[in-house]
C-alpha cells in the first residue's frame, strides 16, 4: 500500500499537472463556446474512465464466479478488484455527470436533458449504486457471489439500455471522435486531451490499487478472526 | 422425472399454496387499484392527454404491485427450511426458478384481467392504434417484470432489509423493459407511432434475461 502511494501518487499527480497546464494554458480557445469548452478535458476523460472500469468489474466478477470453488484465494483477490473498480466507476461516472451539467448550463441553457447519452450514463450510475447497496445489505460469504451475479446482469443490461434510449431520444452532440469526416477536434487540442486521459487513468488505477489493498486487508482480518473463533470454540469443547 | 414434470410439480405446489391463502393476488390487486386511483388524483384523467400517460401509469402500477408480491414469493419457502430441502433435492435448480416465474406470471396476468377493464373505464380509453396488439404487449411486459423480479427476490432473500433491497436492485435493471412496455402501450393507445420496434425489443429483453436467469439461478440458490 505504501509502495502504491510512494510511486503511484507522484506519477498520477505529475501527469495530471501537465494535463492541467495543457488544458488551461496551451490548448486553443474554442471558437463558439470560448473558455467554457475547457471543461471538455475533464468531462470526456472522466466519462471514458467511467466506461472503462465497469469492464474491469465485469472481468473480475467472472473470474470470481469461475474460481470461487477451485481457487478460493484467487477468487478473493478477484472480488477485491471487482469492489474497487465498482467504487471507482461510480466516482468517475458521478464526476462525468456533474461536469456535464456544469457544461450544459452555459452552453445549452439547461442543467439536464433527457437525451440518449445522458440518460444511459444516468442508468449506468443507478445500476452501480444498486450494486454497491447490494454489497452493503448482504452479510457473510454470500455477498461476493450475489454481487458478481448482479455485475453480470449490469453488463448485459447496459447495452440494452443504450440502444433503447437511443431509439427513444437523441441533444447531445454527435460523436466527436470516429464520427466520420468533419468530426474530431482541433489537433492543437489533442495534447491536452490525451494528457488528461492518461492522468485520470493513472489516478483511477491508483485508487483501484489502494482500495484493493484495503479490501484485501479487510478480508485478511475477517479470516483471522473467523479462524480465532474456530480455535477458541475447539478449546472450549476440549 | 423429466424437466417438464419437475416444473409442473413445482408450479402445482405454488398454485395450490396461492389458492389456499390468496395473499399475493389480493395484495397485488388492491395495491395496484390504489396506485391507479392515486394517479387519477395526481394527474387529471379527464384531460385529453390521458391517453398519453395511461400506458405509463398502468405499467408503473403493475411494477409496484408485483414488487410487493415478489417479496413474498420466496419467503414462504423459508418456513420449515423448505428452501434448504430444495437445495439438496437432485432436481435442477432452474426448474424451481422456472416454475416460480410461471406462477408469478399467472398471478400478475390475473391482476391485469381485473385491472384492464377498470383502467379503460377510469381513464375513458379506447385504442386509436391496433388494440389487439395489447394481447401481445401485456404478456411480454409481464414476463419481463416477473423474470427479473423473481430472480432478484431470490437474490435478496437472505439479506438484511430484503423488502427494501428488491426494488433497489430490480428497478435500475428493469428500466429498458419499462421503457419498451410504456412506449409500445402508448403507441397502441394513441396510434401515433408503430409499436413494432418496442415489442421486438421487449421480446428480446425477455429472451436474454430469461436465459441469463436460468443459467445463474443455481449460483444464487447455493450462495453461502
Amino acid at each position: 500500500m505504501r509502495r502504491v502511494l510512494q510511486f503511484g501518487l507522484p506519477v498520477a499527480l505529475a501527469i495530471l499537472a501537465v494535463g492541467f497546464y495543457q488544458a488551461i494554458y496551451v490548448a486553443p480557445t474554442e471558437a463558439t463556446m470560448g473558455n467554457i469548452q475547457r471543461i471538455f478535458y475533464y468531462h470526456v476523460p472522466s466519462n471514458i474512465m467511467g466506461l472503462l472500469f465497469p469492464y474491469v468489474n465485469l472481468v473480475a466478477s467472472i473470474v470470481f464466479l469461475a474460481t470461487r470453488r477451485s481457487n478460493p484465494m484467487r477468487a478473493q483477490a478477484a472480488d477485491a478488484v471487482a469492489l474497487a473498480s465498482a467504487e471507482v466507476t461510480l466516482v468517475f461516472v458521478s464526476i462525468g455527470l456533474v461536469t456535464g451539467m456544469l457544461w450544459a448550463k452555459p452552453v445549452w441553457g439547461i442543467w439536464w436533458t433527457w437525451d440518449a447519452r445522458l440518460t444511459s450514463v444516468l442508468v449506468l450510475w443507478l445500476i452501480y449504486v444498486s450494486y454497491l447497496l447490494l454489497r452493503r445489505f448482504t452479510a457473510g460469504g454470500q455477498t461476493q457471489t450475489l454481487a458478481a451475479v448482479l455485475s453480470i446482469f449490469a453488463a448485459v443490461d447496459v447495452p440494452i439500455v443504450y440502444m433503447s434510449i437511443r431509439w427513444w431520444r437523441t441533444q447531445h452532440p454527435a460523436p466527436v471522435f470516429f464520427g466520420g469526416p468533419g468530426t474530431g477536434i482541433d489537433p492543437h487540442m489533442m495534447p491536452a486531451f490525451l494528457w488528461n486521459i492518461a492522468g485520470w487513468f493513472a489516478w483511477g488505477l491508483m485508487l483501484v490499487m489502494l482500495r484493493y489493498n484495503l479490501e484485501r486487508k479487510r478480508q485478511h482480518v475477517e479470516q483471522e478472526s473467523a479462524l480465532r473463533s474456530l480455535e477458541s470454540g475447539q478449546e472450549v469443547a476440549r | 422425472m423429466s424437466y417438464a414434470r419437475i416444473v409442473w410439480a413445482h408450479l402445482q405446489k405454488d398454485l395450490r399454496l396461492e389458492w389456499r391463502s390468496k395473499d399475493a393476488i389480493n395484495g397485488m390487486l388492491f395495491f395496484s387499484l390504489l396506485v391507479v386511483v392515486l394517479f387519477s388524483f395526481a394527474f387529471d384523467p379527464t384531460m385529453a392527454v390521458s391517453r398519453q400517460i395511461a400506458g405509463g401509469i398502468l405499467w408503473v402500477a403493475l411494477l409496484f404491485a408485483s414488487t410487493t408480491a415478489l417479496n413474498q414469493t420466496w419467503t414462504r419457502e423459508l418456513r420449515h427450511q423448505v428452501l434448504d430441502a430444495q437445495r439438496m433435492a437432485p432436481s435442477p435448480a432452474s426448474a424451481l426458478f422456472l416454475a416460480k416465474v410461471l406462477a408469478n406470471f399467472l398471478f400478475v396476468t390475473m391482476i391485469q384481467v381485473v385491472l384492464g377493464p377498470l383502467f379503460i373505464i377510469f381513464y375513458n380509453l379506447h385504442a386509436l392504434g391496433q388494440g389487439w396488439l395489447m394481447a401481445l404487449v401485456l404478456p411480454l411486459g409481464t414476463l419481463a417484470l416477473v423474470v427479473n423480479g423473481t430472480f432478484f427476490a431470490a437474490l435478496s432473500l437472505r439479506t438484511r432489509n430484503r423488502e427494501m433491497l428488491l426494488p433497489l436492485i430490480l428497478f435500475p435493471v428493469s428500466i429498458p423493459a419499462l421503457l419498451a412496455m410504456v412506449q409500445s402501450t402508448t403507441g397502441i393507445l394513441t396510434g401515433e407511432f408503430d409499436p413494432g420496434l418496442w415489442m421486438r425489443m421487449l421480446a428480446g429483453y425477455d429472451i436474454i434475461f430469461l436465459t441469463l436467469c436460468l443459467l445463474l439461478f443455481e449460483t444464487i440458490l447455493n450462495a453461502e
